[in-house]
């Protein structure tokens, strides 16, 4: 018996083959010659403008620059180790000191600095956003008085927020032994207080378009305030609300990466900031890589928004992008 | 003299629109007995679903009111179930969880756990869904979730059961196939029900009156027809029975002749054409 070839590799499999790997890779090709022919015609005062293999040397040495210097951090944890071995040796009851290593944090460590800050401003805005936004959305004349504050304050600035968000936690936040940065909770609240109002208002609008079929169902039980959200409204409203949170994560992170540069808080933003006050012949080429990895992180933090919508939605044959 | 069960007590409805009070029902009058079937039939717009929204409670009537066994009805409750047209079941929940919800917030205290169980799929064997039980509203078809609106309302075990339209969204057959279900558990349960219907064939076939309103605005009750068929009612056999015939011409001319509005004859003549249809209907139920 003969298997034809078209038997393994339908006409279907081929078009959805080029149409979700080829075609896309295509699009980068083009992209990267655009960019690599583009950039040979821009001279700036930090040198030619570096194309996609300039950028990618940067990215190597990165890597290797987070390697060798964890590989410091490991060393001089050793040291101090021996040289406090070495003196309970002599002495048991000799104090010793553990000293913290005071590196340079690496690209690497921004990354997962900038990621701990948008999570934490991202938490707290929903943590805030999704109750007041079932609240209002539940209240007509809730909403038409919440409204025009959250209308006037939704287009706000993060630089705006910035200096008021900075007096405020010096003049709050003061103790002997702060649990944490000051600069974290600047950044952390600037993302909050940005991030806050498409997960309120999307909350809002999903919950007050419930299908008045099925508030009339809740009438007839006489169900409680309780269940009716839980039961009702919570469920109906969920694909808004997740619409809001995609939306505040993109802009949450947006918004991270503008603070850290403003006011030099670590994360991202400050590397960027840090590589173009050097102005080495490299700065560049590692603004770029950081611009790419902001790009990228950014992409990821949608999808995984989107994974966790998939995994907790109700409605599994929703077409969700 | 006799307690009345349900009274509809010269109820007036006004609505508030921009240009003012528009008045949607005038003066509705019904005393309708324990365990009535009565149908609700009227043009498009007459005011039918205001007249069960009242007796639901979930519009207030501006003057007249509604009384179930000797209490003003003020409020939606339990004791006054709805079926509402397009179902209206919570597409994140199954049927089973469906009705759940209700026999919970109805029987919660009152039943044990196992005994809610045992509730919840008797009412959905009623209705015969005991197969597709654990599906949800979208796995299932528009006459299935149509049985599981009616058997959360059965399960709340209501005094009165209030249904708008509940088959207008079905095909044909699968119309008739809920019709005889409704008929079968009528006939069991003895449920007062007021329905509203725009199928003729329907009303006349399952009715023990035919309340017929006058075209909105003020909408009122036109006329009221009393159909004396013996129960069970058997649609086949129907077809051909002359009281039937005699009920049916009555109704249809109620519609078509005295509450006909000017501009209505491309109406008048298509639900003719409907009614056509439903002849073909009963008799392909009878050749299969
Ligand atoms: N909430 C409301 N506000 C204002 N007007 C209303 C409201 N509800 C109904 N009406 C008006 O009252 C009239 C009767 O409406 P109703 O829905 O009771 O008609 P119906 O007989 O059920 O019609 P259909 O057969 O099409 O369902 C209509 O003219 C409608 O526009
Ligand atoms: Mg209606």
């Amino acid at each position: 018996m003969m298997l034809s070839r078209d038997k393994i590799f339908s006409t279907e499999d081929y078009t959805a083959f080029i149409s979700s790997f080829v075609l896309p890779m295509v699009a980068i090709a083009i992209f990267l010659g655009l960019w690599s022919a583009s950039a040979k015609q821009v001279q700036t005062s930090l040198g030619q403008l570096p194309g996609p293999s300039a950028v990618f040397q940067q990215a190597s040495n990165l890597v290797d620059e987070h390697f060798a210097e964890r590989e410091k951090e490991a060393a001089f944890y050793q040291r101090q180790e021996k040289r406090n071995a070495a003196k309970l040796a002599k002495d048991p009851n000799a104090k010793v000191k553990i000293r913290p290593y005071t590196g340079k944090p690496t690209f690497f460590d921004q990354i997962v600095t900038s990621l701990v800050t948008v999570f934490t401003g991202f938490v707290l805005a929903s943590l805030i956003a999704i109750p007041v936004g079932i609240i209002t959305g539940l209240s007509n004349n809730l909403y038409k008085a919440i409204n025009p504050v959250v209308q006037l304050l939704k287009p706000v600035s993060p630089l705006a927020w910035l200096p008021i968000v900075t007096m405020v936690v010096s003049a709050v936040y003061v103790t002997d032994d702060p649990m944490f940065e000051k600069s974290y909770l600047n950044s952390a609240i600037t993302v909050m207080l940005c991030c806050m109002w498409p997960t309120l208002i999307n909350t809002a609008v999903g919950v007050s378009s419930v299908d008045k079929d099925l508030i009339n169902v809740s009438k007839v039980l006489r169900l409680g305030w309780f269940t009716k959200v839980y039961k009702i409204v919570l469920p109906s409203a969920f694909p808004m609300i997740f619409t809001g949170l995609r939306l505040s994560v993109s802009i949450g992170w947006m918004v991270l990466i503008a603070a850290e540069m403003l006011a030099q808080n670590p994360g991202l933003g400050k590397f960027v900031w840090d590589e173009f006050q050097n102005g080495s012949s490299n700065s560049l080429g590692r603004i770029m890589v950081a611009v790419i990895a902001i790009g990228f992180t950014g992409f990821l933090l949608d999808r995984g928004m989107l994974m966790l919508q998939r995994r907790v939605s109700w409605d599994k044959t929703a077409v969700l992008r | 003299m006799k307690r009345e069960h349900l009274n509809i007590d010269h109820v007036t409805m006004e609505f508030p629109t921009p240009t003012g009070a528009f008045r949607a029902l005038d003066n509705v009058d019904l005393v309708i007995d324990k365990g009535e079937f009565v149908s609700l039939i009227g043009h498009s717009g007459c005011g039918k679903s205001t007249v069960l929204n009242v007796v639901a409670g979930l519009y207030q009537a501006t003057a007249g009111g509604v009384i179930l066994d000797g209490t003003e009805v003020n409020e939606p409750g339990p004791d006054r179930a709805v079926v509402f047209q397009n179902h209206s079941l919570l597409p994140w929940l199954t049927a089973y969880q469906n009705v759940e919800l209700a026999v919970k917030q109805v029987f919660g205290r009152k039943k044990s756990r196992a005994e809610i169980k045992q509730w919840i799929e008797h009412n959905l064997h009623l209705v015969h869904m005991d197969h597709a039980m654990h599906k949800r509203p979208d796995e299932i078809s528009g006459g299935m979730k149509q049985r599981v609106g009616i058997a959360r309302a059965l399960a709340m075990q209501p005094k009165v059961l209030l249904m708008d339209e509940p088959f207008g969204a079905l095909d044909a057959l699968t119309r008739a196939h809920m019709q005889e279900s409704l008929m079968e558990i009528h006939a069991d349960l003895g449920n007062t029900v007021i329905m509203i219907t725009h199928d003729v064939d329907e009303a006349v076939l399952l009715s023990d009156r035919i309340v017929m309103m006058t075209n909105g605005p003020a909408a009122t009750i036109g006329e009221i027809l009393k159909i004396d068929l013996a129960r069970p009612r058997n649609r086949v056999e129907m077809a051909d029975d002359a009281a039937y015939n005699h009920y049916r011409h009555e109704v249809l001319q109620f519609l078509y002749e005295r509450q006909r509005r000017p501009g209505e004859e491309a109406e008048a003549v298509e639900q003719e054409q409907e009614s056509t249809q439903e002849l073909k209907v009963v008799k392909a139920t009878r050749a299969a």
